[in-house]
């Protein structure tokens, strides 16, 4: 498992939860095994982040079950805070422990939105990190009905250029000029990724969602790049590609979002944003941001949170959180790590929670606390 | 909430453009809310205004407007121009002859444009809203009774910056391979923009503008855009005003509209794309919302759907988004009357469900819809 290429890991860090059978594939790209997370003294080390707002009590939850299972894993927590000054240095020691480890959990970190504050270190990690390609799943949860149903695709994104690499300037007193760049080499990297991730979890149809009919060079140049890498190098696999305006996109999602199956998005903000739309978009067809588990992944470090990038900041501190977006999260990060049999027992156990329903928090109409949901996911583990 | 008829949430929220009678004092001449209609009736009793059907179906659905007008007896004439481009000087341009005709009436009703893919054009909604200056789009969508969608509560109004942003048309190929496309904000547009938001609510019983944004990312550019939305915000100390980002938007919008009923949303131009046609999801899609594009030279209300060229000709259309547009105009004029009972006659038609078209689930081409509204106008 150890020896298994990046690739590879990536794909079966994925494949439970679109819950398929993989299709065997003999190409994955080469990796020299340094480069893979190690294990030291019978136990990985992964770095853990809990984030702002809600993210400790669920990180909370998370350790309490791995702790309980004993699953093999240590920890190195760093809690970096975006809401107070001078995080800087503690910001940089989680960064060298990510570095070190290549594996970690994470919550999200607040973003100031006034001029003075520092810039998004979730970008800064994804960026430093070159973790690329953003994966997030989002499937309608069995007995949990909402008004969609029978929802099931993934959403990847680049997640390392265009609007988001906030490159701005103002160019003369109120006028600002925000630059978006977009880059052939990574809408190939990205559209290898989403091709690959369709093959590998049995997926018919990539959309690639662009908004080429206005920025014609810069996501022209994007949209023309993953259509030329469906036809030259995925042709033969025969997954479907197809484009989508985002505008259409995000029509379609609310009003039919049964058709989509594996969306790749142009860059960054084009990425990031049409991204982030479109992740936040799903995660409400299914239940909301308390549900949504999603990944990062590079060639060489995985970072797992969950997959709509909301802090919770309403509800913070009053035990009232979702964990299971972070539970299900950390059991793609065990995926990832080659301890499937914990993955499948603990993300079992939390889809029978929620399927039950006898326990769910509020965002899913209960009234069970973080804790009460944890101690009742933990009786079905031991 | 929910007992509330379609057809009176619809009237309050599509009362959209009524004319206004207030001065601003502002640092920026541009920044009074909209061109008040000064339009005057001819020597015929009657409001000239340009028509542009459009291609596609446009043709089509323009016909079934110009009917259900004369039957209601609407003082409206029409003067119908053509916007296929023209090439003058090396450049592709609109004919002359249309630019004359909405300059002079100051009001224009529009069908859909087709746009050309990546090769170079300009598009020509793009030039529309450049040459008349149409700083702001109005996309109100309210749940049409009868047309049952997975949401059925919403009653939305969304305004959108609708001249700079990532629509600036600014790109390059600084090498092989790498493009960088510009995002353009500027103080006085944001200014103008959101003048036009906290007008409209207060002009349309709204008690509340929500400025959406992605400023923890884009810190300088859409900073700058909250900034101008919090000092406008200060002319109007009756409205509340609050910011929320893009993703929280689409999350709540999309797991429950309701909350959104008693605000006016305003924000750039591309997250206002993208979130109207979200709106326009939930209701239904494109064929159910109607448009208006508020300027400082003229305004012009349109059809925002596609000119869908697969069923152009075949009589299959919903002329609906360009009718409700059209009333939407109605009201901008100040025929307010005449508006609700053509709006009284569209919705209980759909609300019946007898002669709706195809892509509302029904049987009915253009034709039977038109004289089953036809039919309730007489």
């Amino acid at each position: 498992m150890l020896a298994a290429p990046v690739r590879s890991s990536v794909a079966s860090a994925l494949r439970s939860t679109a819950r398929r059978t993989p299709v065997a594939r003999s190409m994955a790209t080469l990796v020299e095994e340094q480069r893979l997370p190690s294990k030291i003294g019978g136990k990985y080390t992964v770095t853990l982040v809990p984030g702002d707002g809600i993210g400790k009590e669920v990180a909370d939850s998370v350790k309490e079950i791995f702790d309980t299972l004993k699953v093999p894993v240590q920890w190195e927590q760093y809690d970096v805070s975006g809401e107070t000054t001078g995080g800087d240095e503690l910001f940089q020691q989680a960064m060298e422990s990510l570095k070190r480890n290549k594996v970690g959990l994470k919550g999200i970190l607040y973003t100031p939105i006034d001029q003075t504050g520092h810039n998004s270190w979730n970008v800064a990690m994804r960026q430093q990190l070159d973790i690329y390609a953003s994966v997030v799943v989002c499937k309608s949860l069995p007995g949990f009905p909402t008004r969609h149903a029978d929802v099931d695709f993934a959403i990847i994104r680049e997640n390392t250029e265009g609007e988001y690499s906030g490159l701005e300037h103002q160019s003369y007193p109120g006028v600002v000029e925000s630059l978006k760049v977009m880059t052939r080499a990574k809408a190939e990297r990205i559209a290898r990724f989403a091709f690959d991730f369709a093959v590998k979890n049995n997926r018919k149809k990539v959309t690639c969602v662009h908004k080429a009919n206005i920025m014609k060079l810069g996501d022209g140049l994007f949209l023309n790049t993953c259509k030329r890498v469906a036809e030259q190098e995925y042709g033969h696999t025969g997954i479907k590609f197809e484009a989508m305006i985002v505008d259409n996109t995000a029509m379609q999602l609310v009003s039919r979002p049964q058709q989509f199956d594996v969306m790749v998005m142009t860059d960054l903000i084009a990425s990031q944003l049409y991204g982030t739309i479109c992740a936040n978009i799903g995660s409400a067809l299914v239940g909301g941001p308390g549900i949504t588990p999603g990944c990062n992944f590079g060639r060489e470090y995985a970072l797992f949170e969950p997959g709509c990038r909301h802090i919770g900041k309403d509800i913070m501190g009053t035990n009232k959180a979702n964990p299971t977006a972070l539970i299900l999260s950390s059991t793609m990060m065990l995926r990832h790590l080659g301890l499937e049999s914990q993955a499948n027992l603990i993300a079992g156990a939390t889809y029978d929670l929620v399927k039950e329903g006898k326990v769910r928090t509020a965002d899913l109409g209960g009234n069970a606390t973080t804790t009460e949901f944890t101690k009742a996911v933990l009786q079905r583990l031991v | 909430m929910f007992a509330r008829t379609a057809t009176r949430s619809v009237a309050s929220s599509l009362r959209a453009v009524q004319p206004s009678v207030r001065y601003y004092n502002s640092a920026f001449g541009s920044s009074t809310p909209t061109s008040a209609f000064a339009g005057k009736k001819g020597s015929d009793g009657n409001y000239t205004v340009t028509l542009i059907p459009g291609d596609g179906i446009g043709p089509e659905i323009a016909q079934s407007v110009k009917e259900i007008f004369a039957a209601a007896k609407a003082p409206i004439k029409w003067e119908e121009v053509d916007v296929t481009p023209i090439l003058k000087d090396g450049k592709t341009v609109i004919p002359d002859d249309a630019i004359t005709s909405i300059k002079k009436n100051t009001v224009a009703l529009k069908g859909p444009l087709a746009t050309p893919i990546g090769k170079g054009h300009v598009s020509l909604n793009l030039t529309l809203r450049r040459t008349f200056s149409l700083f702001a789009n109005v996309r109100p969508c309210v749940s049409i009774q009868g047309y049952k969608t997975a949401y059925d509560n919403v009653n939305t109004v969304l305004i959108r910056e609708n001249t700079e942003g990532e629509y600036s048309g600014i790109e390059h190929e600084l090498v092989d391979g790498v493009v960088q496309s510009i995002k353009l904000i500027t103080r006085e547009a944001s200014e103008r923009v959101a003048r036009y938001a906290f007008h409209y609510a207060s002009e349309n019983g709204r008690n509340k503008v929500t400025a959406v944004h992605k400023a923890n990312i884009m810190r300088m550019s859409d900073g700058m855009f909250l900034s101008a939305c919090r000092d406008v915000a200060k002319e109007y100390p009756n409205i509340a005003y609050d910011e929320d980002l893009l993703d929280r938007v689409c999350l709540r919008i999309a797991s429950d509209p309701a909350p959104f009923a008693d605000r006016v949303m305003v924000m750039p131009n591309l997250y206002g794309d993208i979130l109207s046609d979200l709106s326009a999801g939930l209701i239904g899609g494109l064929g159910l919302t109607p448009s208006g594009n508020i300027g400082r030279d003229a305004s012009i209300f349109e059809a925002v759907h596609g000119s869908a060229p697969d069923i152009e000709g075949k009589g299959l259309a919903n002329p609906t988004a360009l009718l409700l547009s059209s009333l939407m105009m109605l009201r901008h004029m100040g025929l307010f009357e005449l508006a609700d009972k053509i709006e009284k006659a569209a919705l209980s038609t759909i609300a019946e469900g007898k002669h709706i078209t195809r892509d509302l689930g029904g049987k009915a081409g253009t034709r039977e819809y038109t004289d089953a509204i036809l039919n309730r106008l007489k």
